[in-house]
């Protein structure tokens, strides 16, 4: 326990190293603590942010969905009654055109019967001429009663 | 042992409890304890200059392993301060305390180094008989800092409540304002402040002697043969790992009183 000049030398040591850490040490690191506590509790709040975003996008999303799926299905009801109503005009419209194929088929077929009929009547009209000369051909003079043929064969 | 010759237990302790010294002058006052100051500017520059050189290339971004070790001791430190001391800490009172923490941890760490063998190094490599590796275990470097933190205490008393309201203080408080209780309050105030610095370097001390007395009680089981030795090793090592504790515990003690100290002059009674 000798106590002597060491003491004011350590007391001046002491001093010197207070200052130091005063000025050179302590203001850096808790600038840079600091600094990093700021951004730590900022990058927090935003995490906090980004939460409760993606937490209203979830939302909105499902909203989307749920929207998008209404209309599919609306679009699905209409392409149904839609398509159904074409068939029944299909259907409609196809009878109708049958039934103007029918009428037209009919109409040739009448023609046709007609056409057949005519020529029917002609061939018998020149059988008829042709048995009627066979017959006059022994008495007749063909030159003489040529105008009665003629009038006989236009009258039928 | 230090010196080759036959040594008496008490002289294997006064040679390891002597100090180096340098005289600066007439009378036992002018001397310099070389060993505790030379001892004391090395560990605190080793330890100050480690700091500052992790700190002055310091980033708010990821740290590194040093720079968070460093953050952690003193964020450790400033969480102590921010608890006892309710002002402006930053501008002195917690790098003082980070200052304190820090030397006076090294200072006492100096007490793991085997005495024995630190002597060899000392006598056969540096050439010097007489070295004492603990500046803490000398009484100069104690009361040096616990007298320096007196010194703050009364200018920051006085810096904080002006001169007139520090004298105030040392009659008025604590018993009252009452004139009669003037010499009281004055008294009580003289006590504390004979008792604070006494107490604060005296804790220190105390504990870093004894510590150092032990080792060397425990070294000197080695003169007793093979079975001294292994023995007195034992018991070195078990001490030294009870001593870990007592350096960084004492350690503390200084730095917190330290802040008390200082915020008590700032608080107006």
């Amino acid at each position: 326990m000798n106590i002597n000049f060491t003491l004011f030398s350590q007391a001046i040591a002491f001093g010197i190293f207070i200052w130091f850490t005063v000025r050179f040490v302590w203001p850096f690191m808790i600038r840079a603590i600091e600094a990093r506590q700021k951004e730590i509790a900022d990058g927090l709040a935003a995490a906090e942010r980004g939460k409760h975003e993606l937490e209203l996008a979830g939302k909105r999303a499902a909203e989307v969905l749920r929207e998008a799926k209404h209309q599919a299905q609306e679009i699905m009801a209409q392409a149904e009654k839609r398509a159904a109503v074409m068939v029944d005009e299909a259907k409609a419209s196809a009878k109708t055109e049958g039934e103007r194929l029918v009428v037209a088929a009919k109409a040739e077929i009448d023609q046709e019967v007609n056409r057949a009929r005519e020529n029917l009547r002609l061939q018998v009209a020149a059988l008829a001429v042709a048995g009627a000369e066979k017959i006059l051909r022994r008495e007749v003079d063909a030159k003489a009663h040529a105008d009665i043929l003629s009038s006989i064969q236009a009258q039928l | 042992m230090a010196a080759a010759q036959e040594l008496t237990p008490n002289q294997y302790i006064s040679h390891h409890l002597t100090n180096l010294t340098a005289s600066i002058g007439d009378g036992p006052f002018w001397t310099l304890h070389v060993d505790t100051l030379v001892t004391a500017a090395i560990v605190g520059i080793l330890g100050m200059g480690f700091i500052w050189w992790v700190v002055k290339d310091a980033t708010s971004g990821v740290p590194s392993k040093r720079q968070a070790f460093v953050e952690l001791a003193i964020e450790f430190i400033d969480d102590q301060v921010k608890g006892i001391f309710h002002g402006n800490r930053h501008s002195f009172v917690a790098p003082a305390a980070l200052t304190v923490f820090v030397w006076v941890l090294l200072m006492n760490a100096m007490d793991f180094l085997p005495v024995d063998i630190m002597a060899l190094f000392y006598e056969h490599v540096l050439g010097l008989h007489n070295w004492r590796s603990v500046p803490t275990a000398d009484v100069n470097t104690t009361f040096a800092l616990a007298l320096s933190v007196w010194g703050l205490m009364i200018f920051y008393g006085i810096k904080v409540k002006g001169l007139g309201g520090w004298i105030h203080e040392l009659f008025c408080a604590p018993f009252g304002k009452n004139p009669l209780l003037w010499p009281a309050n004055l008294l009580f105030n003289l006590i504390e402040y004979v008792s604070k610095p006494l107490s604060h370097s005296l804790r220190l001390y105390g504990n870093m002697y004894a510590g150092e007395i032990i080792f060397l009680l425990l070294g000197m089981w080695a003169a007793t043969g093979l079975a001294g030795t292994v023995f007195g090793a034992i018991l070195g090592a078990g001490w030294a790992i009870f001593h870990i504790l007592i350096v960084v515990l004492q350690a503390f003690i200084f730095m917190m009183l330290t802040v008390v100290y200082l915020s008590m002059a700032h608080e107006s009674h």
